[in-house]
């Protein structure tokens, strides 16, 4: 056998129903973490189309903003803030694991060290709150 | 296993720069352009978007979560049992990605 790979037909492959991430908690938990990423991504592409609409002049930029308060577009709104927020609470405490911090000898506890990733958030969503009411016109 | 050379440690660190991007920059996006501007508790022209750093600063904030979506939804597609469809299925979301990232210079540069 040395230096051959083997014959991929002879190798066990486990089968996987496609519904596996419906049967526990905690794997449906995974799965719609891993969807966030399209929520997340949609409206980031409702915001550019929102900013293209500036090319087509003032008027268009207007409509299109008022466009966005149905009642449809504000249940999508709502939907991606929850996926948003479901994704950065989730990537804090996988950073909090993937990056630990050391203080001298000690680890610092992985629940500070999300905590203070959401800190840094909170002071971050702000600043850009603060940036945009300054900068608006 | 011998060590094959890929370009996965690129993909990768775009998924994870998304990430970050997504994590501390989207939600807070939401709420201004999904709730404050279309109700009404905050009005504006548009105006700050044709600042050159604001353009710089756009372009990072949604481009680069595309490269973190298109990772997620490819991982998340095989792992739903579309594996056979793998490599025509990375090219689906990588290419997505990168058409989004031409699409958003195109339209920042274009303001």
């Amino acid at each position: 056998m040395s230096g051959t790979r083997p014959d991929p037909t002879q190798l066990y492959r486990p089968k996987m129903p496609a519904t596996w991430w419906l049967k526990k908690k905690s794997y449906f938990l995974f799965m719609l973490r891993e969807l966030s990423s399209v929520f997340i991504a949609l409206f980031l592409l409702v915001y550019l189309c929102q900013i293209y609409q500036l090319t087509r002049g003032p008027e268009a930029y207007l409509s299109f903003t008022q466009k966005l308060s149905s009642p449809g577009w504000i249940l999508f709104h709502l939907i991606a803030l929850l996926f948003a927020v479901y994704h950065s609470v989730t990537w804090f405490q996988s950073s909090a694991v993937v990056l630990p911090v050391r203080l001298g000898e000690h680890l610092v506890p992985r629940q500070t060290v999300t905590a203070l990733h959401i800190g840094a958030w909170v002071v971050v969503s702000l600043g850009i709150l603060i940036l945009f009411l300054a900068l608006k016109g | 296993m011998a060590t094959e050379k890929t370009t996965e440690p690129f993909w990768w660190g775009l998924f994870s720069a998304g990430g970050v991007v997504a994590a501390f920059l989207v939600p807070i996006h939401i709420i201004l352009v999904g709730f404050a501007l279309p109700l009404g508790w905050i009005t504006d022209t548009g105006a700050l978007y044709r600042i050159w750093w604001v353009k710089f600063y756009l372009f990072v904030l949604i481009a680069l979560p595309l490269y973190h979506w298109a990772h997620r939804f490819h991982f998340a597609l095989n792992d739903m049992g579309l594996k056979p469809l793998s490599k025509a299925l990375a090219v689906l979301c990588y290419g997505g990605a990168i058409i989004g990232t031409i699409v958003t210079a195109w339209v920042l540069l274009k303001l």
